[in-house]
């Protein structure tokens, strides 16, 4: 307000504290209008940064692969390497060219670093290679006729400081001797006389045996006779035992295991003892060798598609079945174990690649199943084939220099572009799986970064049946982890899913009719006075924490139901008609009687027949279960029906969040029967229907969005709700309807495994997607319930 | 407000109409549906207050000195066996059952009653509880003379006093007794002494050898030389300390160890116990009602006021109480402040319209999100996130163990506000309003700013409504486990989270809770039929807190609701 002050001096001065006082007070305003407007927006904005941070969490789960070529450079050895490695941290790589000396280079500039030559004999080259154990780096190959070396290359780290040091070594778990893969034939001893060897050959013929017994003798082997030499190798290492099959020029294949001698507990580089070689036969089409990590099995493959499968375990090999993997005329290009050992995955030049793993039947017999196929761009003819390391991906390069990356399980081509110009010969992936080797025809090696976090996501992996190494069939599975190594996470929410959807239907259940008809009564018909104790109460109850209703449901209620199931079953029932039954006696008494119960006391009047009912069921269980169901009616059920209980189960999980649920849908339909205005109940009746016929004609078409809300939002409660369904259901993530059996949640299922995964792994991810399918789900209702409300209110308004 | 009394009244009016087909007009009138909507109400009302009574019930009984039974217990055809417990329960068992679970029946009956017996002496007899068939359990008597001692480890302890070792004395007979208790006297000082030491003194001076040991680490992180000479010195008189307590301590334990007495045990074997590892020895069925009613309380006192003994299964509960308050305190300083701007912003200063009523909306439907969807942002965003930005930008010298990257109480007490946020601004928009606009615009009228107004007119106005949303918020999150068990809730924390160390309160520990001590006994302890008292004490403890809680904010609405209907008149 402007003061227009005519006053001379003191005013003068007042003024200008007054309009000092004012611009302070405006200042004031202006500054709480700043803060409420920043804190109001700052928590709403807290608010949308749930879902936000939620989201993009979950979002790298769904972001596109992508790789990119960071460094090209000649190959660091001469000639085309007969083996590839990058180590974990992928800095260091590693080439092993046919001369056998080992080259390690720095992967991002190809710079050569240590050279290690193999104790090869002579100068015998390399004819073939096996990786035996690429998680311990342990390598097999074959030299001369009749050599196979094993050797590991090691990385070992070390810091100085902040810098990280790699250190690569060459070792050789099982000594620096070559394996013979057969016994050469025993050369005949000769006794010549003292002359130079070189002599001594033209001299044997001559020689009579037995007549220079005490001379000096010097013995001497023939030449060995030059063996077939090896052409294709596959070596396992389990246990101590080393198991060698290799395929000669000739065609045979030979199987050799050598034992380390000691045992399992024997010492590094201890000596091996030999089992005789066996000779499979002649098999002139074989193209490839695949022995099983465990060697239990050896798959030769043959140009044509046709493999056999061999059963190495347990004495003589055995032909176990052929498979024929492709389809007639066409052409095997590429074969390779996944890792986990299980699958095959074979590359036609049909531009298909088929999975295959093994699958047990009804009969116990194990038999290759082809699983899915992969698609390859047409025309596609693959040179490489490369498998992940740690996870059930694989990698195809073709002659155009096409890079494919596929993941088996979520049946996803992850990547599929352009790497090179020109063939890709060669491919090797780090242990992570971040880092690609690609070698080309031009003799140079290119090194390419993959972003490739979470292939094993995907729509159909996430909600469909996948048919998992080791089952019999396709299912829906969760199963985040295990002991073993060679484990892959199952992660199929279709499980939770309907585990949350069972747990929120029997709450429903049990929930909607007692609180609907309470809420009806309440509104409806109570005594006003009741109705001040009774919506208190029911608040209270709203107010429990669930994890004493868990507590209690788990501990207390899931024993005792077990124990007096018949009462459990029959509770229903027995409610329904004992309380009518109780109403009808109720209405022949004595007027007297009755009207000393005033009109909407009912309720109460019923609190003692509701617990005589509850009495006289649990009295007549134990006789009912031991009459009819031989004393032990969980047993009886599972015997006579087949149907299997479980003391934590839906029943309970049922009673227990149907509790919780209750209030929430009670107070809201109450409040929504409470206000259908008055005007039009009274015109029905006084149209001469009875309480009932307003009520259900009436009174509850007006109401029945605010009840449907009511529901909805009980609903949103009963499907997030975590602590009963963890402590009152078995967790396990089966998918039955049985009320007997338990479930597992999606909330449950976070509450249980989030502390435990690893930070943006993919598990991690999962379960925030977890969340985010709850956080939607439940929005999803209230948002119906929401506006449902809003809508009916303006009704209410306009009536 | 009108209430529908004339249709009830009509109700009953139709049902008392002609007593011939009455029946048939009592069906037609559908008079037995509202008595079966009748019937909803009496359930839920009997199923709250039937748990609110089991809860109550199962949790206070328990700190009663039950009576102490000796008794001979005799499978047909087996061994008479010498029995010493309180009898936990009993239940009535179909034969068939006890047939499949490998016993052999003699009778022909069809039931048995089957009793479960604490028989205590975990240590010598293998377990604390034993199923026994009633009628097998024979001679019972409850001599006075029975001992029953709580131990700190293994359970509790029955037996009958042979003698006790006081002061280098072999006393006994019913002297015993008086030494007995005078040497468990001495012992609880003693062990009171102890835990001074090592819990207060010695856990000081560590905590402040770690916090020398942080700083010469963030010097050298700085580029600095060691050896510190002022953190040598600093630590070397810590040490030094700590040697002295550590003589004391000795001695101590020494002295503890000089006393001990004799019991023989059911089955028949003396043993002998120090009295250091006595908590507490009574002789329940020599007390009379008022010794029982003290020692109930003294039980009851122990369980509020102490630490958790063996795993959580005995003791009290004190850390978990004062972890919950802890937590749900903070949480209050948090969830209050925004809250309430949120809700005058909502209601004061926004713009009515489109978004205000989308805001509404979403924060409505915030209030029926999931608790566990709150624990996994509160452990990405606050502890993976800012937790982990906190520990690199400012706790670099502890590193990698994580100081705010890792659950605590911090990061429970905001996560748990942003979930009772919506609580908050609902309640007290509620209130907002409920104040009737004229008094709003007398006081702009006078001449005062819009903040002056909110300040000194609507907000104390408002304050019961906003005390209404704070007590439910803490009811709410009292009671909520689901998220805290992902963002800073342990079973057992070593240290409180509040403590005399510098800077006293610390918000990167983790602590405990009520809820989560109810879930964590009752479902992960190793002995659940030792540990299921305990889990009903706690949770009436929560549930009465929360039922007060609950009631009060009720009261408190109410109030509020009658206050402004005057005003509006």
């Amino acid at each position: 307000m402007n003061t227009q002050v005519s006053n001379p001096a003191s005013p003068a001065a007042g003024l200008a504290t007054r309009d000092a006082r004012r611009r302070w007070r405006q200042f004031k305003d202006r500054a709480a209008r700043v803060t409420v407007f920043a804190g109001g927006l700052s928590v709403i904005g807290a608010l949308v940064l749930i879902f936000v941070y939620l989201f993009y969490v979950v979002l790298p789960l769904f972001a596109p692969a992508g790789m990119q070529t960071v460094a090209s450079y000649a190959m660091p050895v001469e000639g085309e390497p007969m083996l590839l490695s990058i180590e974990e941290q992928a800095e260091i790589g590693m080439a092993l060219p046919a001369s056998g000396n080992i080259q390690f280079f720095s992967v991002a500039d190809g710079s050569r670093l240590e050279q290690v030559a193999l104790p090869l004999a002579g100068n015998a080259r390399l004819t073939a290679v096996s990786s035996v154990n690429r998680d311990r780096g342990l390598v097999a190959v074959a030299s001369g006729d009749n050599d196979v070396h094993l050797f590991r290359h090691q990385y070992r780290i070390s810091f100085e400081g902040d810098n990280r040091f790699i250190a690569p070594k060459v070792d050789y778990p099982f000594g620096e001797a070559a394996l013979a893969l057969r016994d050469r034939p025993q050369p005949e001893v000769m006794e010549v006389n003292p002359m130079p060897a070189s002599q001594a050959y033209s001299a044997t013929a001559a020689t009579a045996a037995g007549e220079v017994l005490t001379a000096e003798v010097a013995v001497t082997e023939l030449p060995p006779a030059p063996l077939s030499p090896i052409a294709r190798l596959a070596v396992r290492s389990s246990d101590g035992t080393v198991m060698v099959a290799a395929q000669t020029e000739d065609g045979h294949i030979w199987l050799r295991r050598f034992a380390q001698s000691g045992g399992l507990f024997a010492a590094a580089g201890g000596a091996l003892t030999a089992s005789p070689p066996q000779d499979l036969g002649a098999f002139p089409q074989t193209t490839q060798l695949i022995l099983t990590p465990d060697a239990d099995v050896l798959y030769v493959a043959e140009a044509t598609g046709r493999l056999l499968v061999y059963r190495l375990a347990g004495g003589a090999p055995t032909l176990r079945e052929t498979v024929q993997l492709l389809p007639e005329g066409t052409q095997l290009q590429q074969l390779s174990l996944l890792s986990g050992g299980d699958s095959l995955v074979a590359v036609g030049n049909d531009a298909v690649i088929r999975q295959w793993f093994p699958v047990r039947d009804d009969q116990n017999v194990t038999r290759l199943i082809e699983i899915r196929q992969f698609e390859l761009p047409p025309g596609s003819q693959a040179l490489a084939l490369e498998s992940e390391q740690r996870r059930r991906g694989f990698l195809v390069g073709d002659q155009n220099g096409r890079l494919d990356v596929f993941y088996s399980t979520s049946e996803r081509r992850v990547i599929s572009e352009q790497a090179i110009n020109g063939e890709v010969r060669q491919l090797s992936i780090a242990p992570r799986a971040n880092t690609l080797l690609l070698a080309d025809a031009q003799h140079k090696l290119h090194v390419l970064k993959l972003h490739n976090e979470h292939p094993e996501v995907s729509w159909s992996a996430l909600w469909g049946k996948v048919w998992y190494e080791g089952y019999a069939e396709p299912d829906y599975v969760w199963q985040s982890s295990s002991a073993s190594s060679d484990f892959e996470a199952k992660f199929s929410l279709t499980p939770l899913a309907f585990g949350t959807l069972k747990a929120a239907f029997y709450a429903m259940v049990i929930a909607v009719p007692l609180a609907i008809m309470g809420a009806i009564f309440t509104a409806n018909f109570m005594a006003p006075r009741m109705r001040t104790m009774v919506k208190p109460t029911i608040e209270v109850m709203e107010a429990l924490p669930t994890v004493i209703l868990g507590f209690l449901a788990g501990l207390w209620l899931a024993p005792i139901a077990e124990e007096n199931l018949p009462a459990a079953l029959m509770l229903v029932p027995a409610l329904v008609f004992g309380l009518i039954l109780a109403a009808w006696l109720w209405s022949r008494l004595p007027g007297r009687i009755r009207y000393l119960v005033p009109d909407g006391w009912e309720a109460a009047l019923l609190v003692p027949a509701v617990a005589l009912i509850l009495f006289l069921v649990f009295a007549v269980s134990g006789p009912v279960e031991k009459l009819f169901f031989g004393g032990d009616m969980p047993a009886w059920f599972d015997r006579e029906l087949g149907i299997g209980y479980d003391q934590r189960n839906a029943l309970v999980v049922g009673f227990a969040m149907g509790f919780a649920v209750i209030p929430t849908i009670f107070s809201i339909s109450e409040d929504a029967i409470f206000s259908v205005p008055r005007h039009l109940s009274q015109g029905s009746l006084a149209l001469g229907a009875t309480p009932w016929q307003t009520l259900m004609r009436v009174v509850l078409p007006t109401a029945s969005p605010g009840i449907f809300s009511g529901v909805m939002i009980g609903m949103g409660r009963a499907v997030g709700e975590t602590m009963i369904v963890l402590m009152a259901t078995g967790n396990t993530a089966i998918m039955d309807w049985s009320i007997f059996e338990g479930m597992r949640t999606l909330s449950a299922n976070i509450a249980v495994e989030m502390p435990e995964s690893e930070v943006a792994s993919t598990h991690y991810r999962i379960l925030f997607l977890a969340g985010l399918v709850l956080f939607l789900f439940t929005f999803l209702f209230n948002t119906l319930a929401e506006t449902v409300r809003q809508r009916l209110r303006e009704k209410y308004s306009s009536i | 407000m009108n209430t529908p009394t004339n249709k009830s009244s009509n109700a009953t009016a139709n049902s008392i109409t002609r007593e011939k087909s009455a029946s048939r007009d009592w069906w037609k009138s559908g008079t037995p549906w509202v008595w079966l909507n009748a019937g909803a109400v009496s359930i839920s009302i009997l199923l709250v207050v039937g748990l609110l009574v089991l809860i109550g019930w199962r949790g206070l009984v328990h700190f009663w000195p039950a009576q102490v039974m000796l008794a001979t217990y005799q499978e047909p055809g087996g061994e008479r066996i010498r029995t010493i417990g309180e009898v936990t329960r009993s239940e009535t068992v179909a034969a068939e059952r006890l047939r499949e679970a490998g016993l052999t029946l003699d009778s022909e009956k069809e039931e048995y009653q089957r009793i479960l017996l604490k028989v205590g002496n975990r240590d010598l007899l293998g377990g604390d509880f034993r199923y026994q068939i009633d009628d097998w359990l024979v001679d019972r008597s409850y001599p006075t003379n029975l001992l029953v001692v709580e131990r700190r480890e293994w359970g509790n302890l029955y037996g009958s006093l042979d003698s006790v070792n006081f002061e280098g004395r072999e006393v006994s007979g019913e002297a015993a007794w008086q030494a007995f208790q005078a040497a468990e006297a001495r012992a609880q000082e003693l062990h009171a002494e102890i835990r001074s030491i090592e819990k207060d003194e010695i856990g000081s001076v560590n905590y402040q050898l770690e916090r020398l040991r942080l700083k010469e680490r963030g010097r050298e992180l700085d580029g600095l030389e060691g050896p510190f000479e002022d953190i040598e010195a600093q630590r070397k008189t810590l040490n030094d300390e700590y040697a002295v307590m550590q003589t004391s301590l000795v001695k101590l334990y020494e002295a503890n160890q000089r006393d001990s007495f004799t019991v023989t045990i059911m089955d028949g074997q003396s043993i002998t116990v120090p009295f250091a590892k006595v908590v507490r020895g009574y002789r329940p069925n020599s007390l009379n009602v008022l010794q029982k009613t003290g020692l109930y309380f003294e039980r009851l006192w122990e369980f509020v006021a102490d630490e958790p003994r063996e795993a959580n299964t005995e003791g009290g509960i004190f850390p978990a109480i004062f972890g919950t308050v802890m937590m749900v305190m903070l949480m209050s300083v948090f969830v209050t402040p925004f809250g309430v701007v949120a809700a005058l912003y909502l209601r004061e200063y926004a713009k009515q319209g489109v978004l205000t009523r989308t805001i509404r909306i979403a924060v409505n439907n915030l209030a029926g999100v999931p608790s566990i969807v709150y624990g996994v942002f509160g452990l990405g965003f606050f502890v993976y996130f800012l937790g982990g930005s906190i520990d690199d930008l400012f706790f670099r010298e502890a590193q990698p163990a994580p100081t705010f990257g890792t659950p605590g109480l911090l990061w429970a007490s905001l996560t748990l506000a942003l979930l009772t946020l919506p609580v908050v601004i609902v309640a007290t928009e509620e209130g907002l309003a409920r104040i009737p606009r004229s008094i709003r615009e007398a006081s702009l009228a006078l001449g005062a700013t819009k903040a002056e107004t909110l300040w000194r007119v609507v907000l104390p106005m408002a304050s019961p409504a906003m005390m209404t949303g704070l007590i439910l918020a803490i009811a709410r999150a009292a009671g909520e486990v689901a998220p805290l068990m992902l963002v800073g809730v342990v079973k057992l924390a070593p240290s409180l989270p509040l403590d005399g160390n510098f800077p006293f309160m610390h918000l990167d520990r983790k602590f405990m809770h009520l809820g989560f001590h109810i879930y964590d006994v009752g479902f992960q302890s190793p002995n659940v039929e030792a540990a299921r008292p305990l889990v009903y004490a706690t949770a009436f403890l929560l549930v009465l807190v929360i039922v007060v809680l609950n009631l009060a904010a009720v009261r408190v609405r109410n109030r509020l609701r009658e206050k402004y209907r005057a005003l509006e008149h």
